[in-house]
């Protein structure tokens, strides 16, 4: 906008007149916006669109969602598809969304909570190996992730955790990334805030909780919010560990359903919109945690 | 909080600290310590130390359903796996191989795509907060919701896809879910569409922290936009580029969803991801000896693939120096 109009060169009252500037390439500059606003539009065709369909086809009917006649917006919106999955017995959508929510939930207080005071710790307090330890949780960052499959089920198995909440929430929370992000966090705050605390006698705990946590919210929160999302998506381990029906997290459910109404595209839609929702409210709520955290992922890497 | 800033304020005050009674401050003791690395270390030992060496530990033994004991057999699991005859290990080099294209073709783009799309976001236009939003938003639906989807837009006769490429005169009988190389191209353009906006808000931020002087400084010299792309721009964002390279591999090889929901493994079972086969050998098969050593064979792959990124980063590195 502003930026492509060239700025009036500042004449002072006694300074030599400077020549006026060259007029601006208007004519070439005009078409290039163009072309940006374009690109940029497009770009979220490509990435809106696909969504709404998914939205679209879940409020039409059987007959038209099988209708080789595709049109774009439902002809007859119905609420069919969503009254017949959420009644379903069978495939209790509602129930796995319950799950979902719960593990979810689960997995990031356990997370939080866990790394947190690791975090800590690692950042301030004095103790041996502290170094060791260190190296120990970044090394398992370059640890490839297929490697703990195997032996979590074995683990999982051994605890008679299979088809458990616990199974869901436990194995994965003592991540590297979550101890190694808030690390960086605690270690920029300035020592002398806490070497004041100390001196009126707050004792490590009160050091944490009443300050260095406060401090560490945006973090806190980046990280709570980007477990609640690596649970809430988790494919491969929910479809391989758990097995009654009632169990099921929404992704895995998903599955099932797609075994079970191979082309039923509208019962399909309604299912993946009814488990898009909760996400996309936490994606409005806290989309600037989720894309800070994954920047920051990259820039401290 | 407040009142202990206050009091301590109120302190230093009213009586100057007292010399004779100040001793070193001793920070904390290693029990304090002990309380807050417990809770994290205790799962960390059990879910994540445990597992790598009981993975190598079960990759050397036999250990399967119906099978008494568990006895050491060297490299024989491996051994079986690299001669190739057995049908495990067919099937299992079929899943490294799919892997192998999967990651062949979509780590490319999901390196060069993204990157563009940070530069236009990197641009000043009204709304970019918001574009940036969008263009990550189909990361956060989770490969079950996308995998669902684009099964849905690609299918063959009801597809909105082919209805499209009909409507415009192209060829719109195309079996995206169910045939080869279409499947290939479904499974490599939804993984670009659902996570091109994870790896370009990456690279957002590495932009955002190239020094605008630099831009100035090149642009004086005489350089236009691909002269300063190239002397600025790259390696401004080279620690990030190395960091995008080594994690979109990582994900490629890790891919499991879109296979079985978008083709569901068709045809055949051709693209059966290597981490999906191993899941169905160790997870439903219990045939816990073999699968730990695929893990080991696909894991390793991957270190020296990310070795070799690092070792070519390097290079290029000191060629600029």
């Amino acid at each position: 906008m502003s930026s492509t109009e060239v700025t009036p060169v500042n004449r002072g009252p006694a300074g030599p007149v400077v020549p006026p500037p060259p007029p601006p390439p208007r004519v070439r500059r005009r078409p290039r916006r163009l072309v940006l606003g374009l690109t940029v539009l497009a770009l979220t065709a490509v990435f809106v669109v696909p969504l709404l369909l998914m939205v679209s086809t879940s409020f039409k009917s059987v007959e038209e969602a099988n209708s080789l006649d595709f049109s774009l917006v439902p002809q007859e919106p119905t609420l069919a598809a969503y009254r017949e999955i959420l009644g379903s017995a069978r495939l209790p959508v509602l129930r796995w969304l319950g799950n979902s929510l719960l593990v979810a939930l689960l997995h990031s207080a356990l997370v939080v909570t866990i790394s947190t005071t690791a975090a800590y710790a690692l950042a301030r307090l004095e103790f041996p190996f502290r170094r060791t330890m260190l190296g120990l949780v970044l090394a398992t960052m370059f640890v490839p992730g297929v490697i703990f499959l195997i032996p979590h089920f074995l683990i999982v198995n051994e605890l008679g955790w299979l088809n458990s909440y616990a199974s869901l929430v436990v194995p994965s929370a003592a991540g590297a990334f979550g101890v190694i992000f808030l690390r960086q966090f605690f270690l920029a705050v300035n020592p002398a805030i806490e070497e004041a605390a100390r001196i009126d006698g707050a004792n490590q705990w009160q050091i944490f909780w009443h300050m260095m946590l406060p401090l560490a919210k945006p973090a806190v929160a980046t990280l709570a919010v980007l477990a609640f999302l690596s649970s809430w998506n988790d494919f491969l381990w929910p479809v391989f560990v758990l097995f009654s029906t009632d169990m099921l997290t929404l992704p895995a459910g998903l599955a099932q359903l797609q075994g079970e109404f191979a082309s039923r595209f509208d019962l399909l839609m309604a299912g993946a919109v009814v488990a898009s929702v909760p996400v996309l409210v936490v994606y409005v709520v806290a989309q600037r945690y989720i894309i800070e955290g994954v920047s920051q992922g990259g820039v401290k890497a | 909080m407040t009142q202990l800033m206050t009091g301590h304020e109120a302190r230093r005050l009213d009586d100057p600290p007292d010399v004779t009674t100040r001793r070193p401050l001793r920070r904390n003791s290693p029990w304090t310590a002990l309380a807050f690395l417990l809770p994290f270390f205790a799962l960390f030992v059990v879910f994540v130390i445990v597992p790598v060496g009981s993975a190598v530990w079960a990759s050397l033994h036999r250990w399967s359903l119906g099978l008494p004991g568990r006895p050491w057999v060297g490299g024989d699991n491996y051994a079986e796996l690299f001669a190739g005859t057995s049908v495990t290990s067919v099937e299992f080099w079929k899943g490294m191989q799919a892997t192998g294209i999967f990651s062949a073709g979509s780590a490319p783009l999901l390196i060069v795509i993204p990157l563009a799309l940070a530069l236009l976001l990197h641009q000043k236009f009204p709304g970019r907060t918001f574009f940036r939003a969008v263009y990550f938003a189909p990361y956060v639906f989770g490969v079950a919701v996308v995998g669902l989807l684009w099964h849905y837009l690609l299918d063959r006769q009801l597809g909105p896809v082919n209805q499209l490429l009909r409507a415009v005169g192209l060829p719109g009988d195309i079996a995206w879910t169910t045939t080869l190389p279409a499947g290939w191209v479904a499974l490599i353009g939804v993984t670009v569409w659902w996570t091109v906006g994870f790896n370009a808000v990456i690279y957002l931020a590495a932009l955002q922290d190239i020094p605008k002087d630099l831009y100035e400084a090149a642009t004086i010299d005489g350089a236009g936009a691909w002269r300063r792309f190239l002397a600025v721009t790259l390696p401004g964002i080279r620690r990030v580029l190395q960091f995008v390279v080594t994690i979109t591999i990582i994900a490629c090889a890790n891919m499991y969803g879109q296979s079985a929901l978008i083709t569901q493994e068709q045809p055949g079972t051709d693209t059966r991801t290597a981490i999906g086969f191993i899941a169905q050998t160790g997870i439903e098969g219990f045939d816990i000896g073999t699968s730990s050593a695929m893990s080991m064979i696909l894991a390793v792959s991957l270190v020296v693939v990310s070795a070799l990124v690092l070792l070519a980063f390097r290079k290029v590195g000191d060629l600029e120096q």
